[in-house]
């Protein structure tokens, strides 16, 4: 460690000729090391080791479960709809391959574009860099479709970041969420590649019988040649998609067929354990569950928030189920916990807290109301097949509001005790 | 970690409250209950600093080589020239050292073998009127003993206080035990406590422990005169702002005194013995300290001679007060006059290889996302002078109010604070807050954000507007 430690000193580039290396260096540098900087005395002498890194980090710790499983859910959708290996562990090889294969594009485009952005304008500020885009790094491949256009996702990133974060003074500043603003920037900019029944099934031109997979060198030649050595299942360019299968999502069916449909198509436990077409990393609940009790039993995230937007949706999805005109809402109040990426927004979305409701009582308005507008965009609203995101980034532009009536109220009751 | 909310049964009728938001911090280097018989403390310095409110320059009467009992006026405030501070020890004044732009920093007096004191001419209090009691305080050096919140002024000697507050105990890392510090001066105590019976138009209020096994000292649930509250609560439930929070609120034109229990004694000894009694029982605190133990000594002592004795190591911060809102001294400085407590510490200057990632420190956490943190139970921790990371903006929310039992917006003020809004900064209640209440906001900020440097400056703002 000191060797590299002195290499690192080695390496300083000069702050005022060479901002933008200087603020990639510093990164590298403070994420290998914790800088020697002592309290300056003019406040606490002692501080929490706690600091945002490690603060980020465990959020992106919490995103883990759902990035493996996303991962292997795509290879599963891929070949289910080949009718190829559909028991879920078997082709396993193949199924993480695939994943890989087009997860990890996404990933990496995702960091180069967003943390490129990061560098530029922490250079800029003659700032270390903030840590703000590890979470919404992290976040923004497990909402988009696995087959998302890189170029479209590198557009997308950049307008998150630059036009969502940095015009307003960087990570702490934005109003709303970075990650939902890379995917409201793909949903309205370019919908097609991020809406109907087609894109949520990854590795096909369209979803239709007799369709061809598109393997490329990747498939084919390095996967197929390690698959080789050990003597497993390969890539075959010659499968094609079977009769019948759609590709649709539950809340697709549900939208004409209600419930009954749905389960004629997925059974629950594959909708709970996340079998299912969607976003990468939407599916899996009790995996989602795991990543967000350790974020929320930390502390990190206010389970205030996510609490009363349970509340929310259960209750509006009650009173849905009495009313009960249309088929999305004959659905069980509870199986709205199973579809979509309920669980994701409210546990990593709702929560982040620099676009959250600052104050207490605000965050239970806040989560509610998430939770509320979610259900009303998801069950009432024709041309928007979920409600999340756009319940989100709503109550994000109402959250600085919320907190000013609460903060306003609370001023009042001081002076007027004055 | 969890704090019942059991009745102690020592409180039997008084008046108790319970705060549950706050966080003790549970470090190494707790002082025994035994003094320090090694230490002698040559000098001893009266700093016009210590006391807010004062003007930087104020006019000197002594010089160089003088001859000063204990109880000897050394200065005056040039703007209220009824502010007298007077020598804490008897002996020769050996230098008037200056700070920037000339301003007075240290009146340095090398004590006699012997403290010698001034005589007074105490008052009966039985018999006083306020004004003539007053006037008697301001003569006698007493004045600025006491604290004028909001701001902790030097008080203006014409304004009558709502009330006055006195902590009896300190929830601070490494505190001194004031069950302790004030063994065997009672009797000054339960004087000084009848001194301030005078000069306010509504009461003294005595904030008590409530988090002990056993009851506090007498002096303190026995003082006479005066209304008692236990206060059940981790830190920072001994400070006395918080104390007023939940007793009785400083409200818009208020103005309240506080003061610290030393300070009474003071106070008390005046009337109780015609002196200037300016002893102090300091705790020496800290993990870099061999043996932690008490000091008697006396006020504005010399923190070089202090240390001299005691510490393990060179590399060190030796802090006057406490860790949380304590102030660095460097060598040949001296205690300020308020606290009754020295830190000494490690200096945390060294790089901790993936240190935010995986935690190699046991020093002291809010946060439950270390895993060690689920099973302190009370352990006590390391602790160095490491910020941990990087200052950010401010990110997280919902967490600083945790460690502030007070009805009030710590991230809120802050930034009204910083955007300069007078009108904000008064309405989420900067008024009722002091530097220290808002210290553990401070030690647990992920974004490392000073708290207490913007709180001053909003302080500052605020004496500037009116």
């Amino acid at each position: 460690m000191k060797r590299i430690l002195k290499y690192f000193k080695k390496i300083e580039p000069d702050k005022l000729k060479k901002p933008l290396l200087f603020s990639m260096w510093e990164s590298f540098f403070t994420f290998f090391f914790v800088p020697k900087d002592t309290t300056s005395g003019i406040g606490t002498h002692i501080k929490d080791r706690m600091d945002l890194k490690r603060l980020m980090t465990f959020v992106v710790i919490g995103l883990i479960p759902a990035y493996i499983f996303g991962i292997y859910n795509i290879g599963h959708q891929h070949f289910l709809a080949l009718g190829q290996f559909t028991d879920l562990s078997a082709g396993w090889n193949l199924k993480i391959a695939h994943g890989i294969i087009k997860l990890l594009p996404i990933f990496v485009v995702t960091m180069v574009i967003g943390l490129g952005w990061e560098f530029v304008f922490a250079s800029k500020k003659g700032e270390g860099i903030e840590e703000g885009f590890l979470v919404s790094g992290a976040l923004i491949p497990l909402i988009m479709p696995p087959d998302i256009p890189l170029w479209i996702l590198a557009i997308a990133i950049t307008f998150a970041v630059v036009l969502g974060k940095e015009v307003f003074g960087g990570t702490g500043m934005n109003i709303w969420n970075v990650a939902l603003l890379a995917r409201i920037f793909v949903f309205f900019a370019y919908p097609l590649a991020i809406s109907g029944d087609e894109v949520w099934i990854s590795g096909f031109d369209k979803i239709a019988a007799g369709v061809s997979p598109n393997y490329g060198w990747f498939h084919t030649g390095l996967f197929n040649t390690i698959f080789d050595w050990f003597g497993w299942a390969k890539f075959d360019p010659g499968w094609s998609i079977v009769d019948g299968f759609t590709g649709a999502t539950p809340l697709a069916i549900a939208k004409d067929g209600g419930w009954d449909a749905v389960t004629q198509v997925y059974s629950t436990s594959d909708m709970l354990w996340g079998t299912i077409p969607g976003s990468i990393g939407e599916t899996s609940k009790p995996l989602l569950l795991l990543g967000g009790l350790l974020i929320l039993l930390t502390g990190i995230a206010d389970w205030r928030i996510t609490i009363s937007a349970i509340i929310g949706i259960a209750l509006s999805g009650f009173i849905f189920n009495m009313w009960g005109i249309t088929p999305l809402m004959t659905i069980p109040w509870y199986y709205h916990f199973y579809i979509g990426g309920a669980v994701l927004a409210i546990f990593f979305m709702a929560t982040d807290p620099v676009t959250a409701s600052s104050t207490f009582r605000g965050k239970w308005i806040y989560g509610f109301m998430i939770g509320v507008i979610g259900m009303l965009i998801r069950v009432i609203n024709p041309a928007y097949p979920e409600g999340w995101m756009l319940a989100i980034l709503f109550m994000n532009s109402f959250a600085p509001l919320i907190d000013h009536f609460i903060i306003s109220k609370h001023i009042k009751k001081r002076l007027k005790s004055e | 970690m969890f704090n019942s909310n059991k009745k102690p049964d020592y409180v039997a009728g008084n008046k108790i409250i319970y705060l549950n938001r706050g966080l003790n911090i549970n470090i190494k280097g707790k002082a025994k209950k035994a003094y320090f018989d090694d230490i002698e403390i040559k000098n001893y310095a009266v700093q016009p600093g210590n006391f807010r409110g004062v003007v930087p320059i104020p006019k000197v009467v002594v010089e160089n080589g003088d001859i000063v009992k204990s109880g000897d006026l050394l200065f005056f405030d040039k703007k209220r020239p009824e502010l007298k501070f007077v020598a804490p020890v008897s002996g020769k004044v050996i230098a008037i050292r200056r700070g920037s732009r000339r301003s007075i920093k240290q009146v340095v007096i090398e004590a006699d073998e012997k403290i010698s004191y001034k005589s007074f001419n105490s008052p009966d209090l039985n018999s006083i009127d306020r004004e003539t009691l007053v006037d008697f305080l301001l003569e006698a050096g007493l004045w600025p003993l006491i604290r004028q919140r909001p701001y902790d002024f030097v008080p203006d000697k014409d304004i009558v206080p709502q009330n006055i507050f006195i902590s009896t105990f300190d929830t601070a890392p490494l505190a001194a035990d004031m069950n302790f510090v004030i063994e065997g001066r009672e009797k000054d105590f339960q004087k000084g406590l009848d001194v301030l019976n005078k000069l306010t138009s509504g009461k003294v209020f005595l904030g008590l422990d409530a988090n002990k096994d056993s009851a506090p000292s007498d002096a303190f649930t026995k003082a006479k005169g005066v209304e008692k509250t236990y206060f059940r609560g981790p830190h920072p439930s001994g400070n006395v702002g918080i104390q007023i929070h939940h007793t009785a609120p400083i409200k818009a034109e208020d103005k309240v005194w506080i003061l610290g229990v030393q300070e009474v004694l003071t106070i008390g000894a005046m009337f109780e013995n015609n002196i200037y009694d300016a002893r102090r029982v300091i705790a020496i605190t800290g993990d870099e300290v061999i043996d932690a133990k008490y000091l008697k000594t006396y006020m504005g002592a010399d923190v070089s001679d202090t240390v001299k004795v005691c510490i393990k190591n060179i590399k060190c911060r030796v802090i006057s007060g406490n860790v949380l809102a304590g102030e660095t001294k460097m060598f040949g400085e001296y205690l300020n006059a308020f606290d009754s407590q020295v830190t000494i510490i490690k200096e945390g200057d060294d790089y901790v290889p993936f240190g935010w990632l995986i935690s190699q420190k046991k020093t002291p956490t809010f946060w439950k996302a270390f895993l060690d943190q689920w099973f302190s139970f009370g352990k006590e921790m390391d602790v160095d002078t490491n910020t941990n990371g990087q200052k950010r903006a401010f990110v997280a929310t919902g967490i600083y109010e945790k460690v502030l039992p007070m009805d009030i917006y710590p991230v809120h003020l802050m930034k009204a604070i910083l955007a300069g809004d007078i009108e904000q900064m008064e309405g989420l209640g900067i008024n009722e807050l002091a530097e220290e209440d808002l210290a553990l906001c401070e030690f647990i900020c992920p974004s490392k954000q000073e708290f207490q440097a913007i709180l001053r400056d909003g302080h500052r703002i605020m004496i500037e507007q009116a």
